[in-house]
């Protein structure tokens, strides 16, 4: 008995054992709760199942070219690119500013970095609910801001006079140049689409530039402090230092802060189902929307799961480059 | 020159911080003043007007509401979570950190990977996995669900923390007589409490942040969480309370920032610590 449990002990002890052992438990629950309901995401798109059933019969690739031919899915598509990507321009630049100014010590770091991290730190569903509020039709701040002379008493300053003055003329393009904001009739940021969209990509930025922010503090701190002496020795300051020096240094880390805020974007649901739930007139829809208006509220089952298995392929595309991240910086 | 940068710093820093942090200022602004303050239009937003500051819309929230069980159903959901998920990634972290060689570095990469799977991409499979389980509107249906995105991202923090604990000391142990799971117990664990500590917090804000699953398996108030029911139950058609919904956006937000703030440093080491030694 006692001779057992001293190999049982052995065994144990023996790395080749236990390894796999400890390892086993989270791969399994991880293979069974991602894994499995992936490939039943896969399965459920090439049937016409319906809510109610977890299958039906099979249609091959007719979800997927039914949804190709649905011009809410083509406008939903086009959403999440642009939504991902002008969020993501955004983003980058504000945190690579943030974070060259956060990395030095000052007085009253801690309250600053504690306001500039709220936004990623409280729930979205939560914050998101506080944009409706902001950007309400009647009760919007924002809009009382712009129609409302914001230096008492002095001459009046009205801030959409000088937004109309700056951005309401032929000079710019369309994408740009902005119809004259009435006081009476001021902007309905929830109710036109234009609007909508650029609420949506705002609120975006406005939550992943905290993240970003944070993961690029972390590559500049890990810079060893002899790369500033050198540079100061050959003469390299200000841009030059950090386009020659500090830039090719902070590149990968800046893409992984990068991949991750694409990942982030482009897969959430959260921001614009409670914000606009896709309208107004399917105006901000975008693929995860579609495919819960398709697949629960319109009990398609089988095509919603075809829909949000359109962010498969990139997905698959980012991880393939973050591997080779990982790999390129574990060699150097 | 020093001070000029430090200047520069308050210049950068100042103006972003009053950006990003102002929608909770104006949702803080907004719990504390009256209905007619709020709905009226002539006022100045900015200053307290008619009857404000009140703490009415805080008494709703927690009187009228069923809000006060929705956090507790987070918080419920939230512990039996981050046990689950320590009993899960404690054993995986440790073994990719020490005790596999080559194969043990792609399994991890590989976990990590599945962190990128989205929850959006599982809804619907799992939506229906769920009611054939009789699961729905169960908070059961959450406390399985949520490991499988809290596993990956914790088994990748805690390989961090371990690689950064010298095998020394383990060695020591072992010497010594001890068994490998209790010089885990004994010397491993202990040294990673702060490590153990920010996997908990952030696992722990990650199920207050989920919304797709939440709002796709649970549809009655009694069960809902916080993310979801805010946008749903406070929403009725047209009739909004928004002192209180503001109330109940900021009251979870404001402690997870901090504890946020605190295990920040740490959370950074774990992350990249990972991916860029």
């Amino acid at each position: 008995m006692a001779a057992s449990r001293r190999r049982w002990q052995d065994t144990l002890e023996e790395r080749r054992f236990l390894a796999p052992l400890l390892i086993a438990p989270a791969v399994l629950f991880i293979g069974l709760l991602v894994g499995v309901p992936l490939v039943l995401a896969i399965y459920l798109s090439l049937t016409d199942a319906t809510a109610g059933s977890l299958t039906g019969d099979f249609v091959g690739l007719r979800n997927y070219l039914d949804a190709w031919d649905d011009p809410t899915f083509r406008r939903a598509l086009k959403n999440t690119i642009i939504f991902t990507v002008v969020s993501q321009a955004i983003v980058l630049l504000c945190a690579g500013f943030l974070a060259h100014a956060l990395v030095r010590n000052f007085r009253g770091k801690w309250l600053l970095r504690f306001l500039v991290l709220l936004p990623w730190a409280a729930p979205v569903a939560l914050s998101t609910v506080g944009f409706l509020w902001i950007f309400h039709s009647l009760y919007s701040v924002v809009n009382w801001t712009l129609v409302h002379d914001i230096v008492p008493g002095s001459p009046a300053f009205y801030p959409y006079k000088a937004i109309n003055w700056a951005f309401a003329r032929d000079f710019w393009p369309g994408f740009i140049q902005i119809s004259p904001i009435e006081p009476i009739d001021p902007p309905q940021w929830l109710g036109e689409p234009h609007l909508a969209m650029a609420a949506i990509i705002l609120i975006h930025a406005w939550r992943i530039i905290p993240f970003a922010t944070v993961i690029f503090i972390a590559g500049l701190a890990s810079l060893p402090p002899e790369i500033d002496d050198a540079a100061l020795v050959d003469g390299a300051t200000g841009l030059r230092k950090f386009w020659y020096v500090t830039f090719p240094l902070q590149l990968p880390i800046a893409l992984v802060a990068l991949l991750f805020g694409i990942v982030f974007t482009a897969t959430d649901i959260t921001v614009v189902q409670v914000l606009t739930q896709g309208g107004p007139f399917n105006s901000t829809q975008i693929l995860t929307t579609w495919a819960y208006a398709t697949g629960i509220n319109g009990a398609a089952l089988g095509e919603g799961a075809a829909i949000s298995l359109y962010l498969l392929p990139p997905l698959a595309f980012v991880a393939i480059l973050m591997l080779w991240f990982a790999r390129k910086v574990e060699v150097t | 020159m020093e001070r000029r940068q430090k200047l520069l710093s308050y210049l950068v820093v100042g103006p972003f911080a009053i950006v990003l942090a102002f929608p909770f200022y104006w949702m803080l602004m907004t719990s504390l003043r009256s209905d007619n303050d709020l709905y009226d239009i002539q006022q100045v937003p900015f200053k307290f007007n008619a009857d404000s500051p009140t703490l009415a819309n805080y008494r709703f929230l927690f009187e009228q509401t069923d809000y006060r069980l929705w956090l507790q159903n987070t918080v419920i959901v939230g512990v039996v979570v981050v046990g689950i998920t320590l009993v899960l990634a404690l054993p995986a972290g440790y073994a990719l950190a020490r005790l596999s060689g080559r194969w043990g570095q792609s399994v991890g990469v590989g976990i990590f990977l599945t962190y990128l799977v989205p929850p959006t991409l599982l809804f619907l499979p799992l939506s229906r996995v769920v009611s054939d389980l009789n699961l729905n509107d169960r908070l059961w249906s959450l406390i399985v669900v949520y490991p499988s995105f809290t596993v990956p991202f914790s088994t990748w923090l805690l390989m961090g923390f371990f690689k950064t604990i010298p095998p020394e000391l383990e060695d020591a142990a072992l010497v010594d007589g001890a068994s490998r799971l209790s010089a885990l117990v004994r010397v491993v664990f202990p040294l990673s409490i702060p490590g153990i500590l920010t996997v908990v917090i952030f696992s722990f804000s990650l199920v207050f942040n989920e919304f797709i699953y939440a709002l796709t398996f649970i549809s009655n108030s009694e069960t809902r969480t916080v993310s979801s029911a805010v946008p749903t139950e406070l929403i009725r058609g047209d009739v909004f309370y928004w002192g209180a919904l503001m109330a109940a956006t900021l009251i979870p937000a404001i402690p997870l920032a901090l504890l946020y703030n605190a295990f920040l440093n740490r959370f950074i080491a774990g992350f990249t610590g990972g991916a860029f030694r």
